[in-house]
């Protein structure tokens, strides 16, 4: 018997149970589906991580206090920070040709207000060479000059959301905003100079204010320690390109180790590397996780197509009988359950296929909650859910083809 | 063609052993039509069976054309079957949704034989069934049905057509009308056909009758080829 008579047989059996057949295929490719869209957001999510992160800017290393002072919330990590500008600038100031700029800041969480809107935004304290190092671009306007630095000034920056959220069909530059700090015990105005071009995706600085340092450390003397620095929740080093960034971090390290006269850090000092490496590893494992979901419903479907030419197997009892006695050998019977079924399994693979990649394209770019979603097909996914949906199609064949060939002619066609 | 030499088969059923066939030996000649007659569980079905090698003796030789089958293995008897045998069952044996052409042509699959179509639409001609060639089992009358099972016994060509009661589910009239196309094949053909049924009325057709009684032969009247058996089964008688 050739493979196409194999072939039409086998479709003619299926096209026969039309219903059966589809419900088969049915689990087959929601199986599929599920694989390759469950790994493309898998993937889409690592991928979304690292861009995030990546669009921090390039070559960064971050210090923050150490883990025990973060965890105070608000001015109370502000209060048990032990990182102060004057070692940022003592950072810049030692000459290491592989650091190309230092920037230190001081964030909280602030209600930005101007006329009769609102908005909840992070305040950034910082300097000026800050939009360099986070490599942000202004769309209007100036970011804070060196000359504000030093006269603490009361201008403000906005990123892009916040500007839309309060001077909706108004140009910004030039309005005044209110920046509510401490639970709105204290306001200050600010005088609009800037708005950042938009960032995307979840990055932060789309809701953040940015406002030069030393004019909120002139009017908090709080904000200094009692030695006279001026404290801050980070300090950012931009890197040269091509330097080495670990021994560059270790440089940096041993610094503020020095500076802190301590021989255990009292900070915490990540390069944009680890940060990447411990936001893949996350992302991998939710990767796996989704696979593995998705690689279930495929073993379900699997166990579906067995069943079906299982009870197939049965019910064609008699069928089966009838081939034995006009000449087919027990090779052509489990040949014909078996193609039945690949011709199930890759069928269903193809929908599924299709279907998985068609819902992987329209999820990406749609926002869940407030999360956008990203999507990244993988050919690999692609492939190995369609070699299972085969596998699993020739092995739930082989079974009930072999059940097929036991049944003894005889009865079988007394089987009415 | 055919010759079975001291068959033996027996069925276990729980404790009892049947001995379904007890020592038959039989020769066919190309060409005959013989009736086996005999009530059921006298073993005409299982020599049928050994017979179109859908089955194999316990014990005994079964020589067709020359060539001992018996120990034949399971691909190549159903090989052969497919070949040198063409069965027509009480019950129609058609497949359900398939046209009369594609049930003639099913055999020729297994064959992998090329002109199916023709060769299958010759052998629905040769019985009648010219202007049913479209037509599915639900749409075809039980006699219609029964010609359907004939045909495509008949498309490969093959050495024999074992017809297991082909009347049992059929009216008389019906019933007489495909007897009368198996005489046809025999006698303007050549077919050699071996008959299993339990009526004198269609045995009556047939050439030879052959009866059988627990798993013996009692009476065969091909006298010339099977005086040894005739004998055998009279001293059986006696005893």
């Amino acid at each position: 018997m050739s493979f196409f008579d194999a072939l039409r047989i086998a479709v003619r059996a299926i096209v026969a149970n039309r219903l059966r057949s589809l419900l088969t295929l049915l689990g087959l490719v929601i199986g599929v589906s599920s694989v390759i869209a469950l790994i493309a957001v898998g993937q889409g999510t690592q991928k979304g991580v690292s861009d995030q992160i990546r669009g921090l800017g390039t070559d960064l290393i971050f210090i923050e206090p150490s883990a025990a002072a973060t965890t105070q919330q608000g001015t109370g990590a502000l209060l048990t920070t032990t990182l102060t500008q004057a070692d940022a600038l003592a950072i810049a100031a030692n000459g290491n040709p592989a650091i190309q700029a230092v920037s230190a800041h001081i964030t909280g969480e602030t209600q930005a207000i101007a006329g009769a809107n609102n908005v909840g935004a992070e305040s950034v304290f910082t300097s000026s060479n800050y939009a360099e190092v986070r490599d942000l671009e202004i769309a209007a306007g100036s970011f804070i000059a060196p000359p504000h630095d030093n006269a603490g000034s009361l201008v403000a920056v906005l990123g892009s959301r916040v500007a839309e959220t309060l001077y909706p069909g108004i140009d910004p530059i030039g309005q005044e905003i209110r920046l509510s700090f401490l639970a709105g015990r204290v306001v200050f105005a600010f005088t609009v100079i800037g708005v950042l071009q938009e960032v995307g995706g979840a990055a932060d600085a789309d809701d953040q204010v940015f406002v030069p340092l030393t004019g909120l450390a002139n009017r908090f003397r709080f904000l200094y320690t009692p030695t006279g620095d001026l404290r801050v929740t980070q300090i950012d080093v931009q890197t040269t390109p091509g330097a080495d960034t670990s021994e560059v971090k270790q440089q940096v390290s041993d610094l503020l180790l020095f500076r802190h006269n301590r021989t255990d850090p009292d900070f915490t000092i990540e390069s944009q590397d680890d940060l990447l490496d411990a936001a893949s590893e996350v992302a991998n494992t939710l990767s796996i996780l989704l696979g593995v979901i998705g690689g279930i419903s495929l073993l379900v479907g699997g166990i579906g197509v067995m069943n079906i030419m299982l009870v197939s197997v049965t019910e064609r009892t008699r069928e089966i009988g009838i081939r034995r006695a006009v000449g087919a050998t027990a090779a052509d019977i489990v040949n014909q359950f078996v193609t039945e079924a690949l011709a199930l399994s890759v069928l269903g693979g193809i929908i599924g296929i299709v279907i998985g990649v068609v819902a992987s394209l329209l999820v990406d770019g749609q926002t869940v909650g407030e999360q956008e979603m990203t999507t990244v097909i993988q050919a690999w996914s692609i492939a190995a859910a369609f070699g299972v949906s085969a596998g699993v199609g020739l092995i739930s064949g082989i079974y009930p083809a072999w059940r097929a060939t036991v049944v003894d002619p005889i009865a079988a066609l007394r089987n009415e | 063609m055919i010759r079975l030499d001291g068959v033996r088969k027996t069925f276990t059923a729980g404790e009892t052993q049947i001995h379904a066939l007890d020592g038959v030996s039989l020769e066919i000649e190309r060409g005959e039509f013989v009736a086996i007659m005999g009530q059921s569980g006298s073993g005409k079905s299982t020599m049928m069976n050994i017979i179109g090698l859908l089955d194999r003796p316990d014990d005994g030789a079964y020589l067709l054309s020359g060539q001992n089958v018996a120990g034949l293995s399971e691909h190549a008897r159903a090989r052969l079957r497919g070949t040198a045998f063409g069965f027509v069952f009480q019950s129609y044996s058609l497949l359900p949704r398939m046209s009369a052409l594609e049930q003639v042509e099913l055999p020729l699959i297994y064959q992998g034989v090329r002109d199916r179509r023709r060769r299958a639409a010759e052998a629905l001609v040769r019985v009648g069934l010219a202007d049913r060639i479209g037509h599915r089992p639900t749409q075809l009358s039980g006699g219609e049905q029964q010609r359907v099972a004939i045909a495509r016994s008949l498309v490969v060509d093959p050495l024999v057509v074992l017809a297991d009661e082909p009347t049992g589910a059929l009216d008389t009239a019906t019933g007489h009308e495909v007897m009368t196309l198996l005489s046809d094949l025999v006698d303007q053909h050549g077919m050699t056909i071996i008959l299993v049924t339990h009526e004198a009325e269609v045995a009556e057709f047939a050439q030879r009758t052959v009866r059988m009684r627990d798993g013996q032969i009692i009476e065969d009247t091909g006298a010339e080829h099977a005086a040894h058996t005739v004998n055998h089964a009279n001293t059986s008688q006696a005893t």
